[in-house]
């Protein structure tokens, strides 16, 4: 007790004064903070109530919400984002998890040029690699891509043009981009499990598949709910790809809800209408953070 | 041992298991690489018009006309890459300088305040940037009147808060005996942050440096909202300028792609180690 007591109290004569210091090192990053993050969030709540104007706004109550809601385009871009969701991050988890483990038994140098090469596409920008898709989508008969397909006797496609193609297509750039960051997320998470576990399995005579579905399975649960709510989360903001590819286009099949907020702000300055739907999304995304946890993340423990 | 059984009873076996494992993640490989190898050798091709090519995926051709036709486009695309590159370089020393001070100050300092200044920073996280992305350009363009300036495009990334997470996580781990036997000496917080910390925690500064870089270099939106004039923009903004006005010129086009892409590769393959150990830091314990 006495012992616990002095420690604390060196502690507090060791810290004494120290709280100027702690000010000045975060002072830069509170006022960044507060002008480009803080400030803006508290400007969108107040744009969305208002009829926005460089000089002189004027208040309009829930009518921007009352679009939002009443606009077919946004709920068909909703459901776009929902579609592109379900068909990308499940896709991206079991693709990301399989190659984990097949990287698994491998030499430690055979494991780190997995890694490196599998992370490869994430350096290279959106833009870029949005350019060379382009060019794989291409409809005419001589396109990368159709002349795969061709090859086993499928008719050319108009990838990005037709309106039933241009989801698929860009759901098809998703899935062959970089799985880099849960690869390597998931191999730190097997690498983490005990050995005494496989052992205890061993000397029980399990098979690799009871190993899998009785230890792995559960022990990577909680990276697995961290990769998803962050996929759904980051698939929900969805904007770059859909904007340089398609631009929502055809008939808006590819138009997801980012998409949408940007071209209300920036195609038709409908700033209070965009804040809106932001807002909107944000409480969305929020919701769904929130029940992937509370439903899947009951017996994780963090 | 582990999750593999290793006592398959002979090494043939096992050899032959490895093999397939092998063949199937280098089919993978193949998969997500194909558009960058794609890039790269059709980049070498002749500007002419895409309807007179056929693609191919084998290397035919080496020629760099297609580079110079494309920075020959504009008299700016030197500029481009000169502008994204002041832009990253100055992102990333403000956001290793201020992040390593303020995840220091969070990490081992006990001040007023401080697990509530944490909270709220770690809130903003959640929050989509399409919330912030209006009002910001409306601080930016009409309130501050900067459009078109470097202080545009840095500003509002001079110092992240995932940045000052990292900082604050790989401190925490630091022992504070350390720290404290240096105040018993006489340091002064700065000199023990300077002389102590800083020191011990390479890693991850370099890990903040190297991402922050990159994701500055590859940024695309907020330059393309932010510029309007050729001699401004950045190399991703000015590569889609180029796409769009060129839409048939098929391997000018991937030669631009490459030269924005390149630099990274560069970085990437000469920094690997700390590219790879980034995702890890971020996550762990996310």
């Amino acid at each position: 007790m006495a012992r616990e007591a002095s420690t604390i109290k060196t502690r507090n004569r060791l810290n004494r004064g120290d709280g100027g210091w702690a000010y000045a090192f975060i002072a830069v990053a509170l006022v960044v903070y507060a002008m480009f993050t803080a400030y803006p969030v508290i400007s969108a709540f107040i744009i969305s109530f208002q009829n926005y104007q460089p000089l002189g706004s004027t208040y309009v109550g829930f009518e921007n919400y009352e679009n939002v809601f009443k606009s077919a385009l946004f709920w068909k871009a909703m459901g776009n984002t929902v579609i592109y969701t379900l068909l990308t991050v499940p896709v991206a988890l079991l693709l990301s998890f399989g190659v984990a483990i097949l990287i698994m038994p491998l030499r430690k140098w055979m494991q780190t040029s997995f890694k490196a090469i599998y992370y490869l596409p994430a350096v290279a920008s959106g833009v870029a690699l949005s350019v060379v898709w382009l060019w794989i989508f291409d409809p005419m008969q001589g396109g990368i891509l159709n002349q795969l397909l061709g090859a086993f006797g499928i008719p050319s496609q108009n990838w990005l043009g037709s309106s039933s193609t241009s989801m698929f297509s860009l759901v098809l750039m998703s899935w062959l981009s970089s799985h880099g960051t849960s690869i390597i997320i998931y191999v730190a998470a097997l690498l983490g499990i005990d050995n005494s576990y496989y052992e205890a399995a061993d000397i029980d005579g399990a098979s690799f598949l009871q190993k899998m579905w009785h230890i792995v399975i559960p022990c990577l649960k909680p990276t697995t709910l961290f990769l998803l709510v962050t996929g759904v989360i980051g698939s929900f903001q969805v904007f770059q790809n859909a904007y340089l590819m398609t631009g929502g286009g055809p008939d808006h099949s590819t138009t997801m809800v980012g998409l949408l907020i940007f071209d209300t702000a920036f195609k038709y300055f409908e700033f209070g209408d965009a804040a809106a739907q932001s807002l909107v999304l944000a409480l969305v995304i929020a919701i769904m953070a929130f029940v992937q946890f509370k439903f899947l993340g009951k017996d994780v423990e963090y | 041992m582990g999750l593999y059984n290793n006592h398959l009873g002979n090494s043939l076996l096992k050899s032959a298991r490895n093999a397939v494992i092998i063949i199937l993640l280098l089919l993978f490989a193949l998969a997500t690489l194909f558009p960058i190898y794609f890039m790269i050798i059709s980049s070498f091709g002749d500007p002419i018009e895409a309807g007179a090519v056929s693609y191919s995926i084998w290397p035919e051709k080496f020629s760099l006309e297609s580079y110079k036709f494309f920075f020959n486009y504009s008299e700016y695309s030197y500029r481009w890459l000169a502008n994204s590159l002041l832009v990253a370089t100055v992102t990333m020393v403000s956001n290793v300088v201020f992040a390593t001070m303020a995840g220091y100050a969070f990490a081992k300092i006990s001040f007023r305040g401080s697990k509530v200044l944490f909270a709220i920073l770690l809130g903003a996280m959640m929050i989509p940037y399409q919330v912030t992305q209006v009002p910001l350009y409306i601080l930016i363009v009409n309130v501050f009147d900067i459009s078109n300036t470097y202080r545009a495009l840095i500003a509002p990334s001079l110092v992240t808060v995932y940045n000052i997470f990292l900082a604050k996580q790989f401190m925490s781990s630091i022992p504070k005996e350390i720290l404290e036997s240096a105040k018993v000496e006489g340091c002064s917080q700065f000199q023990i942050l300077t002389r102590i910390v800083m020191p011990l925690s390479k890693t991850v500064m370099a890990v903040m440096a190297i991402l922050t870089f990159m994701e500055s270099w590859n940024t695309f939106f907020w330059p393309f909202l932010v510029t309007n004039t050729m001699d401004m923009q950045t190399i991703q903004v000015g590569l889609k300028n180029f796409r769009f006005a060129n839409t048939t010129y098929f391997a000018p086009m991937m030669a631009g792609a490459t030269v924005s892409a390149l630099p990274m590769f560069i970085l990437f393959f000469s920094l690997q180690k700390y590219f790879l150990e980034g995702v890890t830091v971020g996550a762990v314990k996310g």
